[in-house]
């Protein structure tokens, strides 16, 4: 075996030059490494350019933001034995800050208490293009994984060298290096006593099977739990400095508004901090009431132009589409065979549409930043999905190079997806430019209702034949704006034209949790019960008679076992389901409801939810995701709905925007397939999809009414 | 403004602030007690819960003059040292939160419900815990805690008890 200390950090000098407009602190030498870190050892994982493509989202770049690097993660072993991994991703309530400290537990064999993760702070951790689409297991963990087990090999063959014996004799486990024939041990730190050592990944390292793992794949509390039931985390919005001031921005009455006049003369005489610059009107002061009231002595007039409602959502989404791609990355269009030639020579024909409304992410934390300026240096602490596209975009708003920027990222109060933007971050950093002191802003819920971005809103047309004998021959699916992330059918069907059609959306939107997935499938599992019912077969059959892949088979079969899927309903009671595949996770969703005929209530009374996403690495965390996509889930399927008109917000109040609350949850049951064999996907979001078309079926089941639109009982079942 | 002496977690505080503040931002903003949490601003979330006489308040709406010199618990204070409270280590032991946001409030309104009912069916914590919102959807879990609060909370009253 080559001496792993002699292998030096691949990055060329004159790199260095090339980057100069954003020299990184990664893009360091060994010795500035140890400068940087202390003594110990490094061990650097290199992402490969193809899945650097990938998580980018098809390589595209926004303006203000530095391309990836090559360095992904690296994990520091210091001489006190302390384990130190630095990852850009963040900690939104996913529990990866444990999941991952598990994967380094397993492959590291030091206990889990000795790890500290790193997470999401830019100048600590190598760049990342954030945490979505459920990217941080599959890729994230598995570099974890193999930088762990590299430091591993370079301990133990520092054990071998010292002791003059055979690598393969030692045994690493609880933070030593043991020799069970000369029966001596030596713990890390030890071993690390003065080195300066560093290891580069990628190589060929035979990872733990998951088969043998012993602290992955089992259930763990949140590492840092205890700091939570006590109060004492520090959320985004939970940050202070010394002579901080608190800001707030004075918001247009529309959307897309400009700014016609301003007087802030009265303002500015209360001893606040006003700026005004372009359309950005705001205040600062050392107290919130005091930033309010200088708010609200601001006299200021804008202008619009009027915009549409609600009621002409669908019909206006249809009309006004737009040349371009869906930034999902997913493509735009799929032709397969002749559909027009298969669909008139089906037996049966049938054409529905399928709506969805905006909807709001409404994490529990709103958007939150603490900005300061030491210069021209700024720092930020903010809840972002994205600490690196922060930056970008701070980078872009004050027209300064982005190594005079760090963005940090407290573990926040969850994301879904809304918060991959720096909205705050720019704002309190324009006012604490201004005030010349810490600016600290936090978004009222109504700001955060209005002025964060919603999930699209879409109208879907599917067109389909199918023979008597219930073979689907002809697919035809036109998504307008939702967009394509799970557009594809996994159907088998010969004939098939599937198009996403991207719209100027008139209100501003962009990912949430599973993105156009859910919409998609309400759209696909809805028509595929409706097929179902046109040729009178049971709807399970006949998703299985046009169904091949093994792994979504299998889901579907295993949640009808667990649910008793054929069994006899009784008055009022309706079965469903729904199910697919999304972010390499294969789930399947079946809802059990109760209708009051009487008063038209609807009752979810039971789900039961199989999901397969290859090996799974802490299935306590992940039940708690699954459980946790149901009830979101629940949300956009029954009730959630955005009120818009003329470019405002008529339900920016969590008394006017309904969220699933206790008394919505109904019996959930989960099944897990471990698919040892599999890599490990992600789990935050492909459990959401099988939800709305799982209680759709089952309404229809129960009443033989058809909702095609969701919310699906905003306002109970009569009104739909 | 005015002085306003306040008593939370059996410390006492002076704040000079106007009484129709509300108590959320004093907590917050005046005295870094930031484990009550800001969700909607008007009672409908829970996330700003603290216990005003034993009885679960919504800070967010309630004006820190009325709350003077009246018995305030926040998150901050519930646990004894290192030992926390039979609620907070059972939401600790059921792993009921995700993003956690909400745990502050959802711990303060179960210590207020099992006051009132230290044996409550799945049913009434339901009932009881309605006004607390998780976005995270850790429902569940958060009614199991509970429940195994108070089994937690009636041995030990037991075992006091049965020692005495």
């Amino acid at each position: 075996m080559k001496d792993k200390s002699q292998v030096q950090v691949p990055l060329e000098p004159e790199r260095y030059e090339l980057r100069a407009a954003s020299p990184y602190h990664f893009e360091l030498g060994r010795r500035d490494f140890f400068k940087f870190l202390g003594a110990g050892l490094v061990v650097v994982s290199v992402l490969k350019t193809a899945v650097i493509a990938q998580e980018s989202g098809g390589g595209r770049q926004r303006r203000g933001e530095s391309l990836p690097q090559e360095i992904n993660a690296w994990l520091h072993i210091g001489e006190n034995g302390k384990v130190t991994v630095y990852t850009g991703k963040v900690e939104i309530g996913q529990n990866i800050r444990t999941s991952l400290s598990q994967a380094v537990a397993e492959e590291l064999h030091v206990p889990i208490e000795n790890i500290e993760m790193v997470m999401g702070d830019t100048q600590l951790t190598p760049f990342d293009m954030g945490t979505f689409g459920s990217r941080t297991t599959p890729t994230m963990n598995l570099q974890l994984r193999k930088v762990a087990s590299a430091a591993r090999d370079v301990l133990v063959n520092l054990a071998a060298a010292q002791w003059k014996t055979d690598a393969q004799h030692l045994v690493a486990a609880g933070g030593k290096i043991t020799d069970p024939q000369g029966k001596r041990s030596v713990e890390y730190a030890a071993l690390l006593k003065g080195q300066q050592l560093t290891e580069t990944l990628p190589q060929e390292d035979p990872l733990i099977p998951a088969a043998n793992w012993t602290v992955a794949g089992k259930s763990m509390p949140k590492v840092d739990g205890r700091e939570f039931v006590t109060g004492q985390h520090r959320y985004p919005s939970d940050q202070r400095l010394p002579d901080m001031m608190y800001g707030k921005v004075l918001r247009p009455p529309a959307f897309d508004a400009t700014v016609v006049s301003v007087d802030t003369q009265k303002a500015e005489q209360m001893g606040a901090t006003v700026v005004h610059d372009g359309n950005f009107i705001g205040a600062a002061a050392p107290t919130t009431q005091l930033a309010e009231a200088a708010l609200a002595a601001i006299h200021a007039e804008w202008k619009s132009e009027p915009q549409i409602s609600n009621k002409e959502l669908f019909d206006y989404l249809r009309k006004n589409t737009t040349e371009g791609k869906d930034p999902t990355g997913d493509g735009d269009r799929y032709d397969t065979g002749s559909v027009d030639q298969a669909m008139s020579s089906a037996d049966h024909q049938l054409r529905q549409t399928y709506t969805v409304q905006y909807i709001a992410h409404t994490p529990l934390e709103p958007r939150a930043a603490l900005a300061k300026w030491d210069g021209d240096q700024l720092t930020v602490w903010t809840g972002t999905q994205r600490p690196f596209g922060v930056r970008g975009q701070l980078a872009e708003a004050f027209r300064i190079p982005e190594d005079k920027i760090r963005v940090l990222m407290p573990d926040m109060g969850s994301g879904y997806g809304g918060k991959h933007t720096g909205e705050t971050a720019i704002e309190a950093a324009r006012l604490a430019r201004a005030a010349k002191r810490p600016v600290k802003v936090i978004w009222t819920r109504e700001e955060e209702f209005t002025w964060a971005y919603f999930r699209p809103a879409g109208v879907i047309d599917v067109m389909s034949g199918v023979r008597k004998d219930g073979t689907i021959t002809a697919w035809e699916f036109h998504n307008y704006n939702s967009g394509s992330a799970g557009i594809k059918t996994y159907y088998e069907i010969p004939n098939q034209r599937i198009v996403f059609h991207a719209v100027k959306s008139p209100l501003r939107q962009g990912s949430y949790r599973a993105l156009a997935a859910t919409a998609n499938h309400f759209a696909r599992e809805s028509h595929m019960d409706e097929l179902a019912h046109t040729v009178k077969m049971d709807p399970l059959e006949f998703r299985l008679k046009n169904l091949k892949n093994e792994r979504l088979r299998a889901v579907f079969e295993a949640a009808a076992k667990q649910f008793g899927w054929g069994k006899s309903k009784s008055e009022g009671q309706g079965f469903g389901m729904g199910g697919g595949f999304e972010k390499l996770g294969n789930v399947a969703t079946f809802a059990e409801i109760n209708v009051d005929r009487k008063s038209g209530e609807v009752k979810i009374v039971r789900l039961v939810t199989a999901f397969e996403c290859g090996a799974i690495v802490n299935p306590d965390g992940l039940r708690n995701q699954l459980e946790g996509s149901n009830v979101q889930g629940l949300g956009g399927a029954l009730f959630e709905a955005i009120q818009f008109d003329n470019g405002k917000i008529l339900n920016d109040r969590l008394s006017q925007y309904r969220v699933p609350r206790f008394s919505d949850v109904p019996v959930m049951e989960t099944v897990l397939i471990d698919r040892k064999d599999i890599p490990s996907a992600g789990a935050g979001e492909c459990p959401l999809i099988g939800v709305a078309p799982a209680i759709a079926n089952a309404i229809f089941d129960a009443t033989g009414k058809r909702l095609r639109a969701l919310p699906l009982i905003p306002n109970g079942l009569k009104a739909a | 403004m005015s002085t306003i002496h306040l008593a939370i977690n059996g410390k006492p505080y002076a704040v000079d602030v106007d009484p129709q503040t509300a108590l959320l931002t004093v907590l917050r903003e005046h005295l870094d007690l930031t484990g009550s949490k800001y969700g909607c601003g008007e009672g409908q979330c829970g996330a700003c819960t603290v216990l005003i006489d034993g009885k679960a308040q919504r800070s967010c709406i309630t004006r820190v003059g009325s709350v003077a010199e009246k018995k305030i618990t926040t998150i901050e204070g519930l646990a004894h040292g290192d030992r926390l409270h039979p609620v907070q280590q059972a939401f600790l032991d059921v792993g009921a939160m995700q993003c956690a946001y909400c745990t502050s409030g959802m711990i303060m309104s179960a210590v207020a419900l099992l006051q009132k009912n230290p044996n409550p069916q799945p049913n009434e914590i339901v009932d009881l815990m309605d006004g607390n919102v998780c976005r995270c959807g850790t429902y569940p879990r958060i009614v199991s805690a509970i429940q195994k609060a108070a089994k937690a909370s009636r041995e030990t009253a037991a075992a006091k008890g049965a020692s005495r």
